[in-house]
């Protein structure tokens, strides 16, 4: 009998988020699976309102990453769109970005190396 | 979930099959599971990590596309090493000690009692259309050197799915790889359209 019980790595997904500079941060820490993509997705849905002009999604915390997801993002992205704000992804650990490289919306988003340099766009 | 293991099978017979729930909280590890067995079996970390994906994009098909989203229904993943001392020819000639003999390739074929739909149009979409959902296929099909979909006999649909130890399947090789509609990598060159939703059906993720 295999017993997974304890064998997970993974926490239920954390999202914290804040507001800086006029800019909303979120930060997901966990996977970002089937099982914790509704979660992301309600935490951009919540900060992402008509007064910011700037949401910066830190996936610095994320080590792992599939396409309900990337799935999230997009919807993100459209969000962002028709609230007239710019979305940048930041802090991709490279098992994340490279599931952006297979969906070929790696040149899609706005990716950058930091929250700081997020910031500046 | 219950799973059987055996070092020295015959080659018709998996080295691991798991019975498990259409949960979704059991794919962390799931995932976790087959990553180690890749790791052990002498794939790269990159490999390791594209089986997990895989098999996580293909475990999600089936609990949302399959399912419904019922949390109770069963799936069954199986996972044979071809090639290697953990053939049955290794087992036949008498071998006690592991020898550096990795297997050549891992094989991994997920059923379930999900309704059947046409292999046919089990494809990856467009990926020039930028929107949610839609990717799980053409993910499967790009990081695993084949992947093939069938009916099951009697009920449910089966996914085979081979990685091989040697492959040059990455991220980067996608990017240059499976131009315009079509999916990358290998496992039936089908495309504009994605898992097992009838065509026209309305999805959020994946």
């Amino acid at each position: 009998m295999a017993d997974l019980r304890g064998r997970s790595g993974s926490e239920a997904l954390q999202v914290k988020s804040e507001l800086r500079d006029g800019a909303a941060i979120v930060r997901p820490i966990g996977d970002v699976d089937l099982t914790g993509s509704p979660t992301l997705k309600m935490e951009i849905r919540k900060v992402a309102t008509g007064s910011v002009k700037l949401l910066i999604i830190d996936l610095g915390g994320v080590s792992y990453m599939d396409s309900s997801g990337v799935a999230t993002l997009v919807e993100a992205m459209q969000l962002a769109r028709r609230g007239q704000m710019k979305l940048v992804l930041c802090s991709l650990q490279p098992k994340v970005k490279s599931i952006f490289e297979i969906a070929r919306l790696d040149t899609v988003f706005t990716i950058v190396d930091t929250v700081e340099t997020a910031l500046t766009r | 979930m219950s799973a059987t293991m055996t070092a020295a099978a015959p080659t018709s017979e998996p080295q691991i099959r798991v019975e498990l729930r259409s949960n979704p909280l059991l794919l962390a590890g799931v995932r976790e599971m087959v990553s180690s067995v890749a790791k052990r079996l002498g794939f790269t970390d990159e490999a390791c990590g594209q089986i997990a994906l895989a098999v996580d994009e293909a475990l999600c098909n089936v609990i949302r596309h399959g399912y419904q989203r019922a949390v109770d229904r069963p799936i069954w993943l199986s996972v044979f090493a071809l090639g290697g001392v953990w053939t049955a020819a290794g087992a036949a000639a008498g071998t006690t000690q592991m020898q550096d003999e990795r297997p050549d390739a891992l094989k991994i074929v997920i059923e379930d009692e999900a309704r059947q739909v046409d292999p046919e149009q089990i494809r990856s979409r467009d990926l020039e259309e930028i929107r949610p959902g839609g990717l799980g296929v053409h993910i499967i099909k790009t990081v695993m050197d084949e992947a093939v979909y069938e009916r099951r006999p009697g009920q449910g649909m089966r996914l085979t799915m081979v990685k091989k130890r040697n492959s040059a399947t990455t991220a980067a090789g996608a990017k240059m790889s499976g131009g315009g509609g079509c999916c990358g990598g290998s496992g039936g060159g089908q495309a504009n359209c994605d898992t097992r939703t009838t065509p026209g059906s309305e999805k959020s993720h994946g």
